[in-house]
């Protein structure tokens, strides 16, 4: 008698176990299905851009928290996109750099309100990062980044660190909530060289 | 009368920008302001216009919107936000205000539906009105002004749709990454300085966005919708623009609102 309740017990849990694994993969069916049919179609809507990568399927299906395993396959994977600037230098001008840093990420597609394809590029740190103490309107997602060469130096390990972070960021944390600016095209490696000055060159206004 | 009203209106919804623009130009400390005086709310200009079109005989079919179905029976208005998103036994889905409004003025009222969705948003870079259908979906959402938000989730499509929504609220694309989450994952987060509520939780900041939808933009000069909401977010992932009342926005309001139950519609919003 125990047996057997033992025994349907066990089957209705393993049940249970099939049934939710079911459940996610008709949810993630349905997800898939309403990205294919959520936006408008055209040349104009860049559709490609709704194509994930391994790393960003992960990150969705964890939630951006991977396992340790996950994890360190990512770090792994990330860290052979990064490129380097012509003679690796990744140290570049500082001015050019606080341009970079305030400017808009442009990019925008679509029909509605689309961005002009040469309109220039930046990193918009400023939405999620304080740098320049003068500058009151900065956003708080990723941590402040003010005196960060006062405190860090700009040694050569410093100055690959701050590039390797900026060109992928999740070479060093899986699922950053940071862009993988370098490894997504949207800035150039000289643009995170110039950057990368900004952030620890002591004449940059981060540093003052 | 109203008309006299707006332009004082304006001015000191100018000068009210302006004090915080100089001090704390976060969209929360201007809508508890606005708040205040709801009266004084241009969008109920906008919410007028949307009655009328409403009732008006229109479409090839010259019918009136009161022959649609929101929810709770035909011709009823007054409550009917409050319960949406759900599910719908004559179309077999769950849809949001505005799918809705496309289902009623399709087949009922006999327009074309590629015709509708052609001008959805008022463009406010060119200073135009708000198209009609923002004009009709903040009428109908203001007849649940003061009720509590109460989407229905006993239908296993309801369920499914929330489901759906919570996935996609994390699913990361495009140039930059981004999913809902990365600004919408946590608390006390700004991107420069707008507050952005953290809807990875129920509760209050949903509750308190949710309930604030359809809102006047002060910055657009017009009347937004939460489809409006979703297509705006949407490009600020860098992501093409979503097809006005598909699944993929309504599980995403689905999620949303789920998020935001027991909280209070105060509309029409207003906001910055
Ligand atoms: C969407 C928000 C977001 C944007 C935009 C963003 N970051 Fe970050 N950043 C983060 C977060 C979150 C972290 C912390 C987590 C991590 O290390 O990945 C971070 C970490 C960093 C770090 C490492 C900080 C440390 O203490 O070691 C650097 C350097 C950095 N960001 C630079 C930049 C630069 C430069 C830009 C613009 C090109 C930028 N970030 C844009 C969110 C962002
Ligand atoms: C890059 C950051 C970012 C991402 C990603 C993002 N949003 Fe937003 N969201 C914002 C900003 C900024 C606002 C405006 C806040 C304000 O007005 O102060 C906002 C506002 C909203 C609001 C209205 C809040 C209110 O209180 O009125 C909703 C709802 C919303 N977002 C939903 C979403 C959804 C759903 C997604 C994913 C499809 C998303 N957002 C993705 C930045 C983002």
């Amino acid at each position: 008698m125990k047996k057997t309740l033992l025994a349907s017990v066990a089957l209705t849990v393993l049940a249970g176990v099939a049934w939710a694994a079911d459940d996610e993969k008709a949810i993630q069916a349905l997800v898939d299905q309403y990205i294919s049919t959520g936006y408008q179609q055209g040349e104009k809507q860049h559709l490609e851009r709704l194509k994930q990568d391994e790393t960003l399927i992960t990150c969705s299906e964890t939630r951006n928290i991977p396992s340790p395993e996950q994890a360190k396959a990512i770090i792994e994977r990330e860290k052979a996109t990064i490129k380097y600037p012509e003679g690796n230098k990744m140290l570049g001008n500082w001015e050019k750099g606080k341009e970079v840093f305030n400017t808009g990420f442009a990019m925008r597609v679509g029909v509605i309100s689309p961005d002009k394809a040469d309109k220039p590029r930046g990193g918009n740190c400023y939405a999620c990062h304080a740098a320049d103490p003068k500058e009151v309107a900065a956003g708080n997602i990723g941590n402040s980044l003010t005196g960060y060469g006062k405190m860090r130096g700009n040694s050569e390990e410093t100055v690959k660190y701050t590039y390797d972070k900026i060109f992928n960021s999740q070479s060093m944390m899986a699922c950053s909530n940071m862009p993988r600016f370098g490894h997504n095209g949207v800035l150039s490696p000289e643009q995170i060289a110039d950057l990368v000055a900004f952030l620890v060159d002591p004449a940059s206004p981060v540093n003052k | 009368m109203k008309n006299v009203l707006l332009p004082g209106l304006l001015i000191s919804s100018l000068a009210l920008t302006a004090v915080y623009a100089a001090e704390e130009p976060n969209a929360d400390a201007y809508r508890e302001m606005t708040y205040g005086d709801r009266d004084a709310n241009p969008a109920l200009l906008v919410v007028d216009r949307g009655e009328e079109l409403f009732k008006e005989k229109r479409g090839p079919k010259a019918v009136s919107m009161e022959e649609c179905d929101f929810g709770l029976g035909k011709g009823v208005v007054k409550g009917v936000y409050a319960e949406l998103p759900r599910y719908f036994q004559d179309t077999d889905r769950v849809q949001d205000l505005e799918s809705r409004m496309i289902t009623c003025m399709t087949t009922v009222q006999g327009f074309d539906e590629a015709e509708l969705k052609k001008k959805t948003y008022a463009n406010e870079k060119a200073n135009e009105d708000n198209t009609d259908l923002e004009a009709i979906a903040v009428y109908i959402a203001s007849q649940s002004d003061g009720m509590k938000i109460n989407p229905p989730t006993a239908h296993p499509k309801e369920q499914e749709m929330i489901k759906v929504g919570e996935a996609l609220f994390y699913h990361r694309t495009g140039p930059l990454d981004f999913s809902c989450a990365s600004c919408h994952g946590a608390d006390q987060k700004r991107i420069r300085l707008q507050n952005l509520g953290n809807f990875s939780k129920a509760g209050k900041d949903a509750q308190k966005a949710i309930g604030g939808w359809p809102t006047y933009r002060v910055s657009h000069a017009a009347v937004r919708t939460m489809q409006h909401r979703i297509w705006d977010c949407e490009g600020q992932m860098r992501l093409p623009d979503t097809e006005y009342g598909a699944p993929l926005s309504v599980a995403l309001i689905a999620y949303l609102t789920a998020q935001a139950k027991d909280g209070t519609y105060v509309l029409p919003g207003m906001s910055r």
